[in-house]
């Protein structure tokens, strides 16, 4: 059976324990330490739309584990702009590499990718749906600089249209997280969405305002409001710059609360926090590298 | 042996109250949701090119249901996973297999778990309305009646008919 990691539906709770649990093992590489774990192992890099952080630290997790990564390049200079179908790109794809990062605009890209795979699809965002890596590193930085249990968590900035959002609500329902969710209106949370947390056992709050809650939260989970996902420029302009953490914000917040932020920052995190001791925004980046060095390891069965 | 006078073909004192003739072999889709008639048989794939007798009444007073639409095709006897599509939108359906003008088969439908290639996702963005070589797929909630597509995660909740492939 293949290891696709497509979205985090997919996961058990027990299956995310043992990924964190496992991501820990991989962090002295993640920092330097020599493996060949992966070595003689090609991982494939599709990306459809642009990505910065996510396919540089899917390839350093790859190389750093000894193994070899070939990329798509740009959608305009390759197969893609000659009108190939993504199933066929995936079949041909397949025939090269051991295992393949995509990340698509259209929804559901990799589930569809993963029917017609022989090896297994890790999925690196698809439109405004999942983006599974992204949420297990966030999980792991709250469990290495927070805690999962217990946890009482805000999630602040576009609750819509962030696919980032989502996946990580969904799991931390797995966690019962007492979640507040603060959005301007038009950026709320898809009632579909919240109903569903629910239903897994999440307590759910709803404000639009930071300070309402910041004495009472252990994460803070901050969002950019991305320019992108609007289909009405005029909406964006409306919301844009709305939430902004600022270290005089942080003064009423408690000793032990963590800010967190999937990056790339616009203004919604000033750069004054970076120095306090609240600012976790890059040790999280880093972490994506032992969890995708997990999921690559899994995925290869070289654990 | 003595024949239910509805289903005798030759019962001349019921004749003339008969909205649609009894059939001698093939399946009859009774206590359809008044006005669905047509949509079901779009759902069976059976469109104005067929060339089986297919007959439809539609508004039929009912005792249960008040008003129900019934549809009747000849020489076909529909398999249970075509008639459970049905349910999404008209959930009291009855199938009745005809053989020899008696009713051989009787059962109600019921909501499948999955539905492939029947409803189309009402995400635009979704991969299983592109070009790519892929059919719709959904997982089907029962109570209340959601469909869930398996590629983008969106449910569909209302007007299931409008989204009919």
């Amino acid at each position: 059976m293949l290891r696709h990691i497509i979205s985090m539906r997919d996961f058990s709770r027990d299956e995310i324990d043992i990924i964190l649990n496992r991501a820990k093992d991989f962090e002295p590489i993640a920092r330097g330490k020599k493996s060949s774990l992966l070595s003689g192992k090609i991982l494939a890099t599709l990306f459809y739309e642009p990505s910065t952080r996510t396919r540089l630290s899917f390839e350093t997790a790859m190389k750093r584990l000894g193994g070899e990564v070939i990329d798509l390049g740009s959608v305009e200079s390759s197969s893609v702009a000659k009108g190939e179908t993504l199933a066929d790109t995936i079949r041909v794809i397949g025939n090269y590499a051991d295992a393949i990062v995509l990340r698509h605009p259209r929804e559901g890209a990799a589930r569809m990718a993963a029917e017609y795979s022989n090896v297994p699809i890790l999925n690196a965002g698809d439109g405004a749906g999942h983006h599974p890596t992204q949420t297990l590193l966030d999980l792991y930085t709250i469990m290495r600089e927070s805690s999962l249990s217990k946890l009482r968590i805000a999630l602040v900035g576009d609750l819509k249209y962030g696919r980032t959002v989502h996946s990580l609500a969904y799991a931390l329902s797995l966690y019962h997280a007492d979640m507040t969710l603060i959005s301007p209106k038009q950026l709320q949370m898809p009632d579909v969405i919240k109903k569903d947390l629910k239903k897994q056992g999440a307590i759910i709050t709803e404000t639009t305002n930071i300070e309402d809650v910041l004495g009472d939260i252990d994460v803070l989970y901050v969002t950019r409001i991305q320019k992108e996902r609007f289909p009405d420029p005029a909406e964006y302009q409306k919301v844009a710059g709305i939430y902004r953490v600022t270290e005089e914000l942080l003064k009423k917040a408690p000793d032990n609360l963590i800010v967190m932020h999937p990056m790339p920052r616009v203004d919604e995190i000033d750069p004054a926090v970076d120095k306090t001791k609240y600012a976790r925004y890059f040790e999280q980046s880093f972490y994506g590298v032992p969890v995708r060095m997990t999921l690559l390891a899994m995925a290869m069965e070289a654990v | 042996m003595k024949r239910n006078e509805e289903d005798n073909p030759n019962n001349s004192s019921l004749k003339k109250e008969m909205r649609v003739r009894p059939i001698r072999r093939g399946t009859v889709i009774d206590h359809i949701t008044a006005g669905q008639a047509l949509n079901v048989l779009k759902i069976l794939g059976i469109y104005g090119t067929t060339t089986a007798v297919v007959s439809v009444a539609m508004n039929v007073p009912s005792g249960v249901l008040g008003f129900k639409d019934i549809v009747k095709v000849e020489d076909r006897e529909l398999e249970e996973e075509e008639v459970d599509r049905i349910s999404l939108i008209a959930p009291n359906a009855t199938i009745n297999i005809i053989r020899e003008f008696e009713v051989k088969e009787k059962h109600r439908v019921a909501l499948p778990e999955h539905l492939d290639g029947v409803v189309k996702c009402d995400n635009p963005n979704c991969i299983s309305n592109t070009s790519e070589p892929v059919i719709s797929k959904f997982t089907v909630n029962k109570k209340p009646v959601e469909l869930r597509c398996i590629y983008c995660d969106h449910v569909i909740s209302e007007g299931i008919a409008d989204h009919l492939i």
